[in-house]
């Protein structure tokens, strides 16, 4: 049963990694062969190359602040998609539209509301209203992570809505006896109960920020002044753009070790191993 | 197992990604003795099909199939293939520093004995950018694309200016510009490389293009040039001083913006590339049509010492022959070049599309086209021109070219000085 599973893992996850691990240790421009250099890419990407920490950094901020803007908006709105307000299906198809553009689509509407002549800038009267949404390398971080998180929390919105469905009604009718009004019962019967889905949730949602790369791309390129060229991307203009493949397998293998880890820490934290059970009168 | 599985789907989340960036395009060298060649999408490229069309028609016993790639894969496949002996028979190219490195790994074959009539026909300014030490390795196949600079008629009739000739005028208007209230230049700074034109354009009317030729050659410490110098003072001045339009940095191309900003009479003026012409008539017809749309050569420098001709942009696309293709598929690809490259019905479609072929023998032609003024005008631009500079993003090392890319940025920021600019190109 396992077999197709190991195959397609294999073949578009292992492979791939041992042929990156591999040329981590090459330097190839991809137009001469390949020739070991032996630790000194790693050598130059670690230490000589003051970008990549300053690249790391961009990574930890974004992955970070993706997560703290994603995470509570996501949840309040699939616990809302959950509940039986009126007009509720109506606006859970407009909350579910951004997943099902396509990122070059997203990107280049954005841009034209970013526009400092023709955009949101240019039509609304707030004078107090930068117009250089994306050209400003302090604030520019922070509009990628709007608009990534723009993208995606419909996606965790609709795990979290899923999640509050499976919660037994009965919790929240015997919590009402108890006299629990809606914030405790939030707070003390839908966070404990969708534990499990905040995990996974919360996985996806930093090791998918962790290696995001088209928005940012398609918006930005890294610009201005490299101030969201993060990991992926980094890696993607080093070994593309500038063809070091060397340097950009080295990123790779970075991105992959950090991945790793957050996941198993992820895992470990959340005790997942434990057998227990929350459910009422189990 | 559970946590195995977990771990696993994190990894393959993280994995995919490397997986997907590690796909190159793969030849199609099968073992018949067809030729191939991989085009682009979009912009002229489908006359360039049909031209392979009407040749596969004619020619049973010597095809040539093509593959038509999207213009941002095209350089991370076309280099793949290349690299790995896998490429088309006939290899596209911007020529510069990928022809280069084509030929120095003998990848490409010489040309110079397969090019027909070819070489009389197409303008010097044009061929020199498939010599290397004096030999053919790539000959053009479409348009040609300089860079001009564009303007509206009625803002310069509201401030009472006339079309700047020379740097004079042009410091002259963008006084009299900024007290009406009008942004000079318009400029996509966003995207960095309209600006690189002005830095290209600038060095060229300041020292000649023997400065981005050192730089090309690899000199040591080229880029360190009283010119270059020049241009990128002068650029951040434009920049500071009201000459670029005050939200430069955030102003795109992608979308036309910067066309835009003429079109709607924001701005004066645009330096952009000649393909900008098409896209002002399909997007702002009325102001296309409105007969305040013009354009005209950049300004010369009084006491430049560069030839006031000389002008920069994309001189053409222009194809190679594989080294690594079969002694059958290179006949076929010689066959091509010198036999059907520019053949009238092409010359006529590329025209009746309102592109420029690069050819010196095709004046009445242009005549009786609809977009015949301008086309004249690029055509008389790129005939008399001196030295066609190609775009240094491409004419450098692909390695360079990003660093190019990143540092200017900087210099249109503000963020980095002329002299700290040229230090980060020498120590590269």
């Amino acid at each position: 049963m396992a077999l197709p599973a190991v195959l397609f893992f294999g073949i578009f996850a292992l492979i791939p990694l041992f042929g990156v691990v591999v040329i981590s240790f090459m330097e190839w421009n991809v137009l001469g062969s390949p020739s070991w250099v032996g630790l000194s890419n790693w050598q130059a990407v670690l230490f000589d190359r003051p970008f990549t920490w300053t690249a790391l950094g961009l990574t930890i901020t974004f992955v970070i602040g993706s997560y703290l803007f994603q995470a509570p908006v996501a949840l309040l709105l699939g616990v809302f998609m959950a509940g039986q307000q009126r007009y509720r299906a109506l606006l859970a198809v407009l909350y579910f539209l951004p997943l099902l553009f396509s990122s070059v689509a997203v990107g280049l509407t954005f841009q034209s509301l970013f526009s400092p002549n023709y955009g949101l800038s240019a039509a609304l009267p707030f004078d107090w209203l930068p117009n250089d949404w994306l050209s400003n390398s302090d604030l520019v971080m922070w509009v990628m992570i709007f608009v990534v998180g723009w993208c995606f929390v419909p996606f965790h919105g609709l795990l979290y809505q899923a999640g509050v469905r499976q919660i037994p009604q009965s919790m929240y009718e015997a919590a009402t006896i108890d006299g629990a009004g809606r914030v405790r019962q939030f707070f003390s019967i839908t966070i404990p109960q969708l534990r499990y889905t905040i995990i996974t949730s919360s996985t996806l949602m930093l090791v998918g920020s962790l290696t995001y790369f088209d928005l940012i791309f398609v918006l930005t390129g890294g610009q201005p002044a490299n101030a969201v060229r993060i990991l992926p991307l980094d890696m993607y203009v080093t070994g593309f753009s500038s063809y070091n493949l060397g340097y950009a397998s080295v990123i790779a293998v970075i991105l992959v070790a950090i991945g790793l880890t957050l996941s198993l820490l992820l895992n470990i934290i959340s005790g997942s191993s434990k057998m227990e059970s929350d459910k009422a009168g189990a | 197992m559970r946590r195995t599985t977990r771990v696993a789907a994190a990894g393959l989340g993280v994995t995919s990604l490397l997986a997907l960036s590690a796909c190159g395009g793969g030849g199609e060298n099968g073992g018949d003795a067809d030729a191939d060649a991989w085009i682009l999408t979009g912009g002229g490229w489908p006359a360039i099909q049909e031209d392979f069309d009407r040749w596969n028609e004619a020619n049973e016993d010597a095809q040539i199939d093509t593959e038509a790639i999207e213009n941002d894969s095209y350089k991370g496949q076309i280099r793949t293939a290349v690299g790995s002996g896998e490429a088309p028979t006939l290899i596209m190219s911007w020529t510069g520093g990928a022809l280069l490195e084509y030929a120095e790994e003998e990848r490409i074959v010489d040309l110079s004995e397969h090019t027909g009539e070819l070489e009389s026909r197409v303008f010097d300014s044009v061929w020199q950018n498939g010599q290397i030490d004096d030999s053919t390795y790539a000959v053009p196949l479409n348009d040609v694309q300089p860079v001009v600079m564009y303007y509206n008629q009625a803002v310069f009739d509201e401030a009472g200016v006339e079309i700047p000739e020379t740097w004079e005028d042009v410091e002259a208007a963008i006084d009299t510009f900024n007290e009406n209230d009008v942004a000079p230049f318009s400029l996509a700074g966003g995207s960095v490389w309209p600006a690189l034109m002005w830095l290209q354009y600038l060095t060229d009317r300041h020292g000649g293009e023997e400065v981005f030729a050192a730089v090309v050659e690899g000199e040591e410490g080229a880029w360190d040039n009283e010119s270059i110098l020049y241009a990128l003072e002068t650029m951040q001045d434009l920049g500071e001083n009201g000459g670029y339009i005050d939200t430069f940095n955030s102003v795109t191309a992608d979308q036309n913006e910067d066309a835009q900003l003429l079109a709607d009479g924001q701005a004066a003026m645009l330096l952009q590339g000649s393909w900008v012409y098409s896209t002002i008539h399909q997007d702002f017809p009325e102001f296309a049509e409105s007969g305040d749309f013009g354009f005209t050569s950049f300004p010369t420098l009084e006491d430049g010492a560069g030839d006031p001709s000389n002008i920069v942009g994309n001189p053409a696309n222009f194809w190679s022959v594989s080294a690594d293709a079969s002694e059958e598929e290179q006949q076929i690809a010689f066959d091509y070049i010198s036999e059907n490259l520019y053949n009238e019905e092409t010359v006529t479609a590329m025209l009746e599309a309102g592109s420029l072929p690069p050819l010196g023998d095709i004046e009445d032609q242009i005549a009786e086209t609809e977009d015949a003024e301008f086309l004249e005008f690029s055509s008389n631009l790129v005939g008399e021109a001196n030295h066609f500079q190609l775009s240094w993003d491409q004419a450098v090392a692909p390695e360079v070219a990003q660093p190019l890319t990143d540092n200017l940025s900087q210099i249109l920021r503000g963020d980095m000085t002329p002299e700290q600019f040229v230090e980060a190109m020498n120590s590269l």
